[in-house]
């Protein structure tokens, strides 16, 4: 049987992944593709938490549930704020847009 | 090795593959298609620990909704990326770095963790767990607060995106 | 009302007087002049009622006329202070009484009251004369008023309180109180007129000189109290025990008992108050002084306080002393102190020209008499002629006065600019100044000791006789020379003034005083002539049994032991005799029919003997070189100058320099450059460097923000890990 360690070695993984594309990808939207993996890896460990340690209870899934909902609630608003910014300065390269500084 | 673990192992082996590819492509459109892919094996993960309702839902709502809304970004937003050229910025390393650490560092705790190698408890096979999630979400002794409070927040973002989004008439 | 209350009543008029002048009657001079003469009035009633009652109370020594009254609390004791009529106090209340009334009447003559205001006449200055128009438009200068008159009589109504004050007070501290208190109006008095400078240093002098004693004084008061724990009269002189343990303990200075100590710091007080040597120096110039002041204060009571308080304090200074036997050594002091100034004063009154200085020197000898008296051990004898002086030189200094106003009359009518006070610009006065020149000639004789119908006679040759008969040889001799130049320089000054004729216009044109001066001087005269009767001895010839001696008996019974009268002897009588008749004769002799502008005789047959007696044997420029000048000195150099103005004030400039360069280096060298630039302005400026400094982390790229987040997430996981889970 799978012991519960391989499902959270894979979604430290995951989440790995995702962090290096947040920090390292250039295009804004990658860096949301980024985010979206994090926050799968997240909903796997809900649920292997569900499933290995208290399967009677619904709180797991509907945890990763909610954290579904969210998730695309949030794509949705960055997806418009990157429309929003592509608009007025014409580039997603994260880098270029770095108006809030000094 | 259990047919269970040989399926686990594979989809692991594509899931992950698929997500450096998302991180790594220099084609927007390539990665968007690999994130479709990462969702597909995150759903065949949540089949095998028993989170039915939750598999459709994550096909449905990720690779339906979230990843189609991405590809159409990138398409309203191509002129300028012209997904050529280096699609790593200048600090990659660092973040090589800290995931590295991250990754490290979780797994590390984790194997200090007593549980960490339990199995599986066996489900009866009767369980309804849709019917249990239903119920769950709307009953007032359950669920039903965040549940209406995420759906507040989805009206919020969605009122919040078509604000953000449109066209700045002067 | 008691004969107690009348007692402390007495004094009270005149220092009422005193205030309604100086508070509300300043400006009305016949309102001013009436109280103060009422009040005199009131004194003298009430002093005559007290002295009948004195007379009338057998015993009265034994017993005398008290009143106390508890004043200071001393923790269970009491200091009490009050009133007492013994013999002595009486007959000197009785002479003070009658030369106050005398003087406070003359005073209004004299200050020219009803008189027209002076031309140029300034308060502080005496008046200088007003100018008038007669009928005829004829302009002539007289007499104006003097234009501090009501102050005059303020001044003058003190000091009787004062000197009633001393005389009826039964203690040594309220007879100094009024014993200051006529130093006081001495030194007002002195410098009435204060606008001249003579008269200004004059005051200074008096008091200075006053004061020298007064200190001596205080000091054997305050022996004396620590001896005995008493300064009651009763307490002290009357009291055989006190007496005895204060002579008896011996003081550790000089060899003496402390009741001889006491009794000479107590002398020295009476040696500067009475102007005896060497504190004469102020009274001739005390004539600066109106000439009331000067026979009411410097003739008739206040040096006679000096006197006075001798003789109170007799017991004291004669305590041990065997009756008939060896003085005591203040005892010896005192005789030689005031036969010595007897002879000093009289030799120099020979030299003087002024009219009152003559008598100023004349009031020192004689003052002399009574201390060498009191100095014998004669107490009636030194009482007997102090009230027999008090009242012939008052009369004379009031005779002077009137003399000098006459001259000044003289000196007005003519505008000759002549002292009118020198003896030589006169002559002749007794045809226009008859009254005056009668009285006069009775104090005179009164003076010189003229036998049988002047009181000075009867006083003198009791003195004389004292010094025989207890074999005082020295002091006989002296008081003898010196009577024979008291008579001498007596006619001198009869005669220059009086008899011959005028030797200056102003003389010529001399008028009598109104008869507010002249009706004193009869009163005076009469006592003059009369008062001696009441003290005949009784061996003496033909008259003496005829009238008791009353006065020995009566004043005799102060002390413990009622003195004995001492033997009659016919050598003091005849030595008397020869001495004052022969005086009269030679000054008569010498000095008749002295013309205008000749030189005084005597003064070619001295020779330069003359010159020292008339600068006084020098002692004012003694006394300058010595005291005066190093006091100045002192005050204006070493302590003013030096002391205070470069020590002291150098001192704290020091200091102000110093704490200047102290605020100086606060200021400049820590609180601006370190505290203010370091901390202050340095805290500032290296908040806004780490503010510059640390701004570029600010990028505003996200991702950045997120790999600094995520680091310190990391790290601080790690090390919560590793160091705060771990080691538990």
């Amino acid at each position: 049987m799978i012991p519960i360690s391989w499902y959270l070695i894979f979604a430290a993984a995951l989440f790995a992944i995702g962090l290096f594309g947040v920090l390292a990808r250039k295009n804004a939207i990658a860096i949301l593709m980024g985010i979206e993996l994090m926050l799968n890896s997240v909903n796997i460990n809900l649920v292997a938490f569900w499933r290995y340690l208290n399967p009677e209870a619904i709180n797991g899934q509907v945890f990763a549930i909610i954290v579904l909902a969210v998730a695309a609630a949030e794509v949705a608003v960055g997806l418009a704020l990157i429309i929003s910014v592509y608009r007025k300065r014409n580039t997603i390269v994260a880098e270029d847009i770095d108006m809030l500084k000094f | 090795m259990t047919p269970l673990q040989i399926i686990f192992i594979i989809n692991a082996v594509i899931t992950l593959f698929a997500a450096i590819k998302v991180v790594t492509s220099r084609n927007l459109v390539h990665a968007a298609l690999w994130l479709i892919l990462v969702f597909f094996g995150i759903a065949v993960f949540f089949v095998m620990l028993d989170a039915g309702f939750l598999a459709v839902a994550q096909v449905v709502i990720y690779i339906g909704a979230i990843a189609i809304l991405m590809i159409f970004t990138i398409m309203l937003t191509r002129r300028v990326a012209k997904d050529s050229g280096a699609q790593l910025n200048s600090n990659w390393w660092g973040g090589g770095i800290l995931a590295l650490i991250m990754f490290a560092g979780i797994t590390w705790i984790l194997t200090h963790w007593q549980r960490f190698q339990t199995t599986a408890p066996t489900i009866p096979a009767t369980t309804d767990s849709v019917r249990q999630l239903g119920v769950g979400l709307v009953s007032p002794n359950g669920f039903l607060l965040p549940f209406e409070v995420a759906s507040v927040l989805l009206v919020a973002a969605l009122i919040g995106a078509i604000m953000v989004a449109r066209e700045q008439k002067k | 009302m008691t004969i107690e209350t009348l007692v402390w009543l007495i004094p009270l008029p005149p220092i009422l007087a005193f205030f309604l002048i100086v508070l509300l009657t300043n400006k009305n001079k016949g309102l001013s002049h009436s109280i103060a003469i009422g009040a005199a009035l009131l004194s003298w009633a009430g002093s005559m009622a007290v002295f009948w009652q004195a007379v009338n109370t057998p015993e009265l020594g034994k017993n005398p006329i008290v009143s106390t009254y508890k004043w200071l609390p001393l923790g269970d004791k009491w200091f009490n202070i009050g009133v007492q009529i013994d013999p002595l106090s009486a007959v000197t209340l009785f002479f003070v009484a009658w030369t106050i009334l005398m003087i406070f009447i003359y005073s209004v003559g004299y200050n020219n009251y009803g008189q027209p205001k002076g031309d140029h006449d300034r308060p502080g200055l005496q008046p200088h004369g007003a100018t008038v128009i007669d009928e005829n438009g004829h302009r002539h200068r007289v007499p104006s008023i003097e234009p501090m008159y009501s102050r005059f009589f303020a001044f003058i109504g003190l000091f009787a309180f004062g000197m009633y004050t001393l005389v009826v007070s039964d203690n040594l501290l309220t007879l100094f109180v009024g014993w200051e208190i006529m130093g006081l109006c001495s030194y007002l008095l002195i410098g009435f007129w204060y606008g001249k400078p003579s008269a200004r240093a004059a005051m200074i002098k008096a008091f200075m000189t006053t004061r020298v004693g007064d200190v001596f004084m205080l000091l054997g008061v305050v022996y004396l109290y620590a001896q005995t724990g008493t300064l009651n009269y009763r307490d002290i002189f009357y009291n055989e025990a006190t007496l005895h343990t204060l002579a008896t303990t011996p003081s550790g200075i000089l060899g003496l008992s402390t009741s001889g100590l006491i009794g000479l710091l107590l002398f020295i007080g009476a040696v500067g108050k009475s102007a005896q040597w060497p504190l004469h120096v102020w009274l001739p110039d005390a004539m600066e002084g109106p000439t009331p002041v000067s026979a009411m204060i410097h003739a008739a009571t206040m040096v006679s306080a000096g006197v006075y308080m001798s003789i109170r304090v007799f017991p004291l200074i004669s305590a041990g002393m065997q009756e008939g036997g060896q003085v005591t050594s203040a005892m010896m002091v005192m005789s030689f102190i005031g036969a010595f100034t007897a002879l000093f004063a009289a030799t120099i009154a020979l030299a003087q020209n002024d009219i009152k200085r003559v008598l100023a020197y004349s009031t020192i000898s004689q003052l002399g008499y009574m201390m060498a008296a009191l100095g014998i051990g004669a107490y009636v004898a030194a009482t007997f002629h102090l009230i027999t002086h008090a009242f012939f030189k008052a009369l004379l200094f009031l005779g002077s006065g009137s003399v000098i106003h006459g001259m000044e009359h003289g000196v007005l009518h003519t505008d000759d600019s002549i002292d009118p006070q020198n003896m030589f610009n006169m002559g002749g006065l007794r045809k226009k100044m008859p009254i005056t020149f009668w009285t006069f000639l009775a104090g005179g004789f009164a003076l010189s000791g003229f036998p049988l119908i002047t009181a000075g006679f009867w006083s003198k040759d009791e003195i004389l006789a004292d010094a025989f008969g207890h074999g005082h040889w020295a002091v006989f001799l002296t008081l003898a020379i010196a009577a024979l130049l008291t008579a001498f320089y007596t006619m001198r000054q009869i005669t220059l003034t009086f008899l011959g004729e005028p030797r200056t216009k102003a003389a010529h044109h001399a008028q009598e005083t109104p008869w507010t001066m002249t009706f004193p001087l009869v009163i005076l005269a009469v006592f003059a002539i009369g008062i001696g009767w009441v003290g005949i001895p009784e061996h003496f010839p033909l008259l003496g049994g005829l009238i008791p001696n009353w006065f020995h008996e009566f004043v005799g019974g102060t002390l413990l032991e009622h003195p004995v009268g001492v033997e009659f002897s016919p050598w003091p009588l005849i030595t008397s005799l020869v001495v004052a008749l022969g005086g009269l004769a030679l000054g008569w002799t010498v000095y008749r029919d002295i013309p205008a502008n000749a030189p005084d005789p005597v003064e070619k047959a001295l020779g330069p003997v003359h010159k020292v007696l008339k600068n006084k044997y020098y002692f004012d420029e003694l006394y300058d070189f010595l005291f005066v000048k190093p006091a100045f000195w002192f005050a204006e150099t070493f302590t003013s100058l030096w002391m205070d103005r470069k020590v002291i004030d150098g001192f704290l400039h020091k200091v102000a320099q110093a704490v200047g360069i102290i605020g100086n280096f606060f200021r400049n060298k820590i609180d601006k450059p370190i505290i203010n630039e370091f901390f202050g302005d340095g805290i500032g400026n290296s908040v806004k460097q780490i503010g510059q400094d640390l701004r570029p982390i600010q990028t505003g790229k996200i991702q950045q923000y997120m790999m600094f987040g995520l680091s310190v997430i990391v790290f601080s996981a790690l090390f919560f890990y590793f160091f705060v889970l771990k080691p538990f």
